[in-house]
């Protein structure tokens, strides 16, 4: 068995990497097209990155990997979150007033901040459950409508209790109090810019992640909803409950999304917040196959494209956009060298277990002998 | 049951697909290689052209080298970035400046402005003008951080990007409408005009609210329709010209006669449906009638300029003459950093009216409103 594995594991990272390869031809291609400079564009995205970009690679990856768990809870039971990019948003405007209040002092305005924050990501998340469990609406349908409902509901009470400064075009919702913002962590030397002080945070899901899903009852019952619904029905599951728990859950989660930019970034929910997170997650979800450590790694790899991209205007004169195209073209490749590779693994699983009959029947005189 | 099919397909499929897959895999390798050998010079070539940069703009003293930070969109929307662009392009011509542009990203992350202004910075590039207020906190930190590079940002005065290296620019958007709603009002047949904002913000409501103003200057009695597009963090009212012409669509077939916009580039579809109705519009931030698409410019009575290329000139010219500019400067009607237009001359026979107006607001005899 233990050769086997070690095969698996090989072929498994062959995908990305396949992947990844891919993306790096056909987006060559689409530069040679238009006439942009090739080897520049990939002179400035592979670069190594300065002690600086290194931190803010570290940092748009924490805040994606958070995304990406929230997704991959909805994915691992074949429950499709499209709605944590609103789930975030209300979520993260609601702890950005709450904390903005500062009613609790220092550590203790965080913390509660961050469990109004699940709950209110919870609760926008349990409306789409609810319409699954009880009206049968595609959580798909659903949650994308929601992500509109929640701009409209963010905008408008962003309007109501908007804080402005004097002489400032941009408007958001009270800065937090001074003693609840986080520093961060000077963990890479060399750098003006430190890591947030929440990627703890997203180790800390990440684990929870890991051993709630694989190493409980809970988890078991989760992935077996997922795999096959009247197998979970047969062994006892409740599945309409479960529907509604992973979908709260997913929600929760998402209203983490936003946590490292309130407290270590931004310190107020405003214009000029960082949006479109929850679809970043869906994608990275996808790529790191819904594992905690996949997902980690592909967390850093679209952190990495994302910063390393900034410098290709200045640098390479291209649109930074380009680098939508690389992600677009791995998330393609990826989901295709994953089902390619699936197909290769069972032709193998086929042929060893084809050559153990085989060999099995040599005792009789006429052997078959299946070709290497 | 199990082994019977796949000793079938086992001894049935292999050799072609298995031949295909290895060629697979060996293009892969190939390329894999060909990606890390490209990598690999790329990184070790990259820091070639920073350190260069770097060192020339110590070495030349006198040189001003510009970097445009542009908001989203960037050069090319006929709207706000485009007048920016229009002052370097004059600057670069005029005063023979280096110069090198960028854009922002929709929906980006604080840390990604924080870095594309770095970005300039570490090129070596000395004066950094940054296009919309988006770029505040941006600014403020980059100042503090790089004393003896020199600093614009266009649409803010707030505290946030404050700093003795810092030239703010602020434009008295709602001085220039008050003009161009008085010469709404003075053609309006139906006593009745409307209004079309991009996103409601702020920056807009001063639009809205010296439109106003100027039009019940002229008819007390007026009717104003006021709509936005879009509410933020939305803000795709700048850049959906399908929303602004079902907007003033609307306006038109309720009566109203001449409809101004503050919605950048979705003004397009203002400027259709007044065509469509046969009715009169009001352009914004560039004389339109110019600007705009051949077809429409018939329909366009005036137009709010906004003369961000001017405050942009300003700052690289007084730079260029060894005078950094620094503090809120305030474009305002008395400085001519806002006007209409008279291009078409459908204005020609109010102007004496609207100049009059100008004249007691430079007087400060009328004093505009900036909220509605």
């Amino acid at each position: 068995m233990r050769p086997f594995d070690a095969r698996r594991a090989l072929l498994s990272l062959a995908a990305p990497v396949l992947a990844l390869v891919v993306a790096f031809v056909i987006t060559s291609i689409v530069l040679a097209a238009v006439g942009d400079p090739v080897g520049e564009v990939w002179k400035t995205i592979l670069a190594v990155p300065k002690p600086r970009q290194t931190v803010n690679i570290v940092n748009a990856a924490v805040v994606f990997y958070l995304s990406a768990v929230a997704v991959a809870v909805g994915f691992r039971m074949n429950l499709f979150n499209i709605g944590v990019d609103g789930q975030y948003r209300v979520a993260v405007f609601a702890a950005a007033v709450f904390a903005g209040e500062g009613w609790l002092p220092g550590w203790l305005n965080i913390l509660a901040s961050l469990v109004v924050a699940m709950v209110v990501g919870g609760l926008w998340a349990s409306i789409a459950a609810y319409l699954k469990v009880r009206r049968g609406v595609s959580e798909v349908i659903s949650t994308i409508m929601l992500n509109a409902i929640a701009t409209g509901v963010v905008s408008w009470l962003l309007l109501k209790v908007a804080d402005r400064a004097q002489g400032s075009n941009s408007i958001q919702t009270r800065t937090i109090p001074e003693s609840s913002q986080l520093q961060g962590f000077q963990l890479v030397p060399g750098a003006t810019n430190r890591v947030y002080s929440l990627v703890f945070l997203a180790v800390l899901v990440g684990f929870l992640y890991w051993f709630v899903l694989g190493r409980t009852r809970f988890g078991f019952d989760l992935r077996a909803t997922g795999r096959s619904e009247s197998a979970a029905v047969a062994s006892g599951v409740n599945v309409p409950r479960m529907v509604m728990t992973a979908m709260i859950a997913s929600g929760a989660l998402a209203g983490l999304v936003g946590m490292p930019l309130l407290f270590g970034q931004d310190y107020n929910y405003g214009t000029t917040f960082q949006s479109g997170l929850g679809f970043a997650g869906i994608a990275i979800a996808l790529l790191g196959r819904n594992n905690a450590v996949g997902i980690a790694f592909a967390s850093i790899l679209w952190a990495f494209l994302d910063v390393q991209s900034n410098a290709l205007q200045i640098q390479a004169g291209v649109a930074q956009e380009l680098v939508n195209i690389i992600q677009g073209v791995i998330l393609f490749a990826v989901v295709i060298a994953y089902e390619l590779i699936r197909r290769a693994d069972k032709r193998f699983e086929q042929s060893r277990v084809a050559r153990e009959l085989a060999a099995q029947r040599s005792s009789a005189p006429a052997t078959e002998g299946a070709p290497a | 049951m199990h082994t019977t099919q796949a000793q079938h397909s086992a001894s049935c499929i292999p050799r072609e697909q298995e031949t295909a897959l290895r060629r697979t895999m060996k293009v892969a390798a190939v390329v894999s290689v060909a990606a890390l050998a490209l990598a690999a010079c790329g990184s070790s070539g990259n820091d070639q052209p920073s350190g260069s940069g770097s060192s020339s703009s110590s070495g030349s003293a006198k040189k001003i080298k510009v970097g445009m930070a542009y908001d989203v969109g960037g050069r090319g929307d006929q709207s706000f970035n485009d007048s920016a662009a229009a002052g370097l392009d004059k600057a670069k011509s005029q005063l023979g400046v280096d110069a090198k542009e960028a854009a922002a990203v929709a929906g980006e992350n604080e840390a990604a402005r924080d870095e594309r202004l770095q970005q300039l910075i570490d090129a070596g590039y000395t004066h950094i003008v940054a296009v919309g207020f988006a770029y505040a906190k941006a600014v403020g930190k980059a100042a503090k951080a790089n004393k003896d590079v020199h600093f614009a940002i266009v649409d803010d005065a707030s505290p946030d990007s404050k700093g003795d290296n810092v030239d703010q620019i602020t434009f008295a958007e709602n001085e220039g409408s008050f003009l161009v709603g008085a010469a709404a009002a003075l053609k309006s047949k139906s006593g009745h005009i409307g209004f079309v904002g991009g996103v409601n913000v702020p920056l807009i409501k001063k639009f809205e609210a010296g439109y106003i103003a100027g039009a019940k200057a002229v008819n007390k009695d007026i009717k104003v329709d006021s709509q936005y597009l879009t509410q933020p963090p939305d803000f795709s009212g700048f850049g959906d010209p399908a929303k602004g012409k079902t907007a003033a669509e609307g306006m038109y077939q309720k009566g109203a006669d001449v409809v101004y916009h503050a919605a950048g580039g979705s003004g397009g579809g203002v400027f259709t449906a007044a065509k469509a109705a046969g009715k009169l519009a009001i352009g914004v931030d560039s004389d339109q009638a110019l600007t705009a698409p051949a077809d429409v410019r018939s329909v366009i009575l005036t137009s709010m300029i906004k003369k961000v290329d001017v405050a942009v000139y300003d700052f690289i010219k007084s730079a260029a003459d060894g005078k950094e500019l620094t503090g809120n400067k305030v474009y305002d009607l008395k400085a001519g950093g806002v006007d209409y237009a008279t291009t078409g001359g459908k204005i020609d026979d109010i102007k004496s009216k609207l100049d009059a107006y100008k004249q007691q607001i430079i007087d400060g005899k009328i004093t505009v409103p900036v909220t509605p």
